[in-house]
């Protein structure tokens, strides 16, 4: 049954293939070069997609205003997918088929992306998703990149962190949200191979208000030397008001989940000492001068924020970085065409992006490592950068 | 040990104290109308955001809280006579579907609004713990379960001894008779909705210290404090806190002793226990009526 729909589905893509190839070849020079998008503009998943699709629009205006790539102006075709993987199957058949796009820059969601891989895999068309999921380029998909940095990698900072202070026994605390859960998945997984024991590993749920039974439990833990928490939004101020209302004294670690002023303002005095992995661009102001992203992530996030009048996210850097990636390939490509175009994308060294600094490779199609993330601490209640 | 034992026990007050205030909300319109208001925690919420958002605009606290309480009033009033009115010749079963629907619009409303961001709000008396046994307990758990009892205390006077409050539990009991008494059903709906919608912007904000305030705040507070009014015997709202606190209790022991995996699973097992050996609750008045 599934081996038959998947068979159908190759069968469809294979022609739509064939069909593009064909008006490829008949398509003139000197057109504009297409990207292709579909995006979570509306609904659940909206705080990814509204801010991924003010950045392509105003930084695909800003390159055509100075002049475009290889003398041709870019032209965006942004469909909503509501983050729904279902509906974004149909809208990246028609970019490829119909709208005939040079390159494929969507996907604000992980589910969206998995599902449209297959048709771009087998339409062959350079495509560079946004969303978090490491499935996404692990196993390594020919056509297939993306930009944001992965759960791994934020453990991993954690983790290298703990160790220079020379702490090996940590206790975990999880939310049950989806960023909770694959942070916790992703932490025991990491913890054996990097040499931490995980003393403790308690969850709680969703919309809850108060997490002190759980640090309790993680406090009275025989031989604990840190305490680390997965999690998003409301809880983490939660769980640093109730870690300081319990007087916990070892380390309190958190993820680049908590990298917002709201955790600090919210957590009310208890996010003083917490330490956390979090993008350049979040904490621009914390970067010395010296930092290779500085320059970058404070121009994107001036312009971000003076013309949208939002303050900046991380996820419309992930559409910063995908877009400059795109062009500088095609300026190195010389043409759209898209095996070129592809090639230059994996030979992407040393680009200095929002997110991080990208180097891809055949076998890497992120580009990112753990030196992406920052590692701050809250002190004075505001983000100071440790060495 | 002892402490610890005392921590999970305060835990378990201050979650309970708050789900019994949410609770609370749930039994005057229960007792109006039999209908299941599923809006009672976005009305904690509308309670909470605008209390929030006043205080930002620069507003002293007791303004904000007396503003969150208009507002929010006027939202149940508006819910009453929008969409409740105007189909009040549907079965129980209609209205409470309807006031799913409107606890989807004012989330999303608020969501508009205010963004999804969370927001704190400034406690009554501080944030630094009070210590007992080695054990730490916020002051503003203490006034939360201080204002439950007290509002336990004005409802049943309310219902007991004011004409108003037993023409609420009449035109409940049998519409048909209360108002052949002269007992204007309208007018006890729109009021059962207005004193609902207050106890809720009441209860927001005095949880919101604790619990922070975001759109999605209603969605499990509004789950949780109708366990408690459940467990406790729905329209009773001494049964409410009860239940609130047994919920709540239960859920910091689980975690505490147990695993926290388990935790609101063993809420809702004590739940259906109850409901399986006790229908009407632990301590609701059993369905018998006088011919």
């Amino acid at each position: 049954m599934k081996q038959g729909f998947i068979r159908h589905f190759t069968t469809v893509a294979a022609v739509m293939a064939l069909g593009l190839g064909a008006s490829v070849s008949g398509a003139k020079a000197a057109e504009t070069i297409k990207i292709g998008s579909f995006l979570a503009v509306t609904g659940g998943a909206s705080f990814l997609g509204d801010p991924e699709k003010k950045t392509l629009e105003m930084y695909v205006e800003k390159i055509n205003a100075e002049g475009g790539v290889l003398g041709r102006k870019l032209e965006l075709i942004i469909y909503d997918s509501q983050g729904s993987p279902k509906k974004a199957v149909p809208f990246a058949k028609r970019l490829i088929s119909d709208d005939k796009v040079d390159v494929l820059l969507a996907g604000s969601t992980s589910g969206a992306t998995m599902a449209v891989i297959p048709i771009v895999e087998a339409a062959g068309i350079p495509y560079i998703s946004f969303g978090g999921a490491g499935v996404i380029v692990n196993p390594v998909k020919k056509w297939v990149f993306k930009t944001p940095h992965t759960d791994t990698l934020a453990v991993r900072k954690i983790f290298n962190d703990m160790k220079k202070n020379g702490l090996t026994k940590v206790g975990l605390l999880s939310g049950s949200g989806g960023f909770d859960k694959s942070c916790r998945k992703q932490t025991l997984a990491l913890a054996g191979p990097s040499g931490m024991t995980m003393v403790a590993d308690e969850t709680h749920g969703k919309g809850d208000t108060d997490m002190t039974p759980q640090i309790t439990k993680i406090k009275n833990t025989p031989g604990i030397q840190a305490f680390m928490y997965c999690g998003f939004g409301a809880a983490t101020s939660i769980v640093a008001k109730n870690f300081k209302q319990l007087g916990v004294s070892v380390p309190h670690y958190q993820t680049h989940g908590s990298a917002s002023m709201s955790f600090i303002k919210n957590a009310e005095g208890g996010a003083e000492g917490v330490r956390l992995p979090a993008a350049a661009l979040i904490v621009v102001d914390a970067l010395p001068d010296s930092h290779p992203q500085k320059k970058v992530a404070s121009a994107y996030r001036d312009m971000y924020t003076s013309k949208s009048g939002d303050s900046v996210s991380t996820f419309g850097g992930h559409a910063y970085d995908g877009l400059m990636i795109v062009v500088e390939a095609i300026k190195r490509a010389g043409s759209t065409n898209k095996e070129a175009v592809r090639a230059e994308i994996e030979k992407t060294r040393n680009y200095i992006g929002a997110d991080g600094i990208y180097n891809m490779s055949p076998k890497d199609h992120l580009g990112l490592d753990e030196e992406s993330f920052v590692m701050v601490e809250v002190r004075n209640g505001t983000w100071k950068m440790l060495k | 040990m002892f402490a610890e034992f005392l921590q999970f026990l305060f835990s378990g007050i201050t979650v309970g104290a708050i789900y019994a205030l949410v609770g609370l909300g749930f039994t005057i319109i229960y007792n109006a109308s039999h209908i299941i208001n599923f809006a009672q925690g976005e009305f904690v919420m509308l309670g909470a955001m605008s209390a929030v958002f006043f205080v930002s605009v620069g507003m002293p606290m007791p303004v904000a809280m007396l503003l969150a309480i208009i507002i929010t009033i006027f939202i149940g009033l508006a819910l009453v006579k929008l969409a409740i009115e105007p189909a009040r010749n549907a079965s129980i079963v209609t209205l409470i579907i309807i006031t799913i629907g409107a606890s989807i619009f004012l989330r999303g409303a608020a969501q508009v609004l205010w963004g999804r961001n969370f927001h704190s709000l400034a406690p009554i008396s501080g944030n630094d713990p009070i210590m007992i046994g080695g054990a730490a307990v916020l002051p503003q758990s203490l006034w939360i379960l201080g204002s439950a009892m007290l509002i336990v205390m004005a409802l049943r006077y309310f219902f007991d001894r004011t004409l108003i409050g037993k023409a609420i539990v009449a035109s409940a009991h049998n519409p048909l008779a209360a108002r052949l008494a002269g007992i204007n059903a309208r007018f006890v709906l729109l009021l059962s909705f207005g004193l609902s919608a207050m106890l809720g912007a009441v209860a927001g904000f005095l949880i919101a210290p604790i619990s922070l305030a975001y759109p999605s705040v209603g969605i499990m507070l509004g789950l949780k404090g109708f366990c408690a009014a459940v467990l406790g015997g729905l329209g009773n709202p001494m049964g409410a806190v009860l239940g609130g606190l047994i919920v709540g209790i239960s859920e910091a022991m689980t975690a505490g002793y147990i695993s926290s995996a388990y935790k609101d699973a063993v809420a809702f097992i004590i739940i259906l226990g109850v409901l399986f050996f006790r229908p009407s609750g632990l301590f609701g008045i059993r369905g018998t009526e006088r011919v």
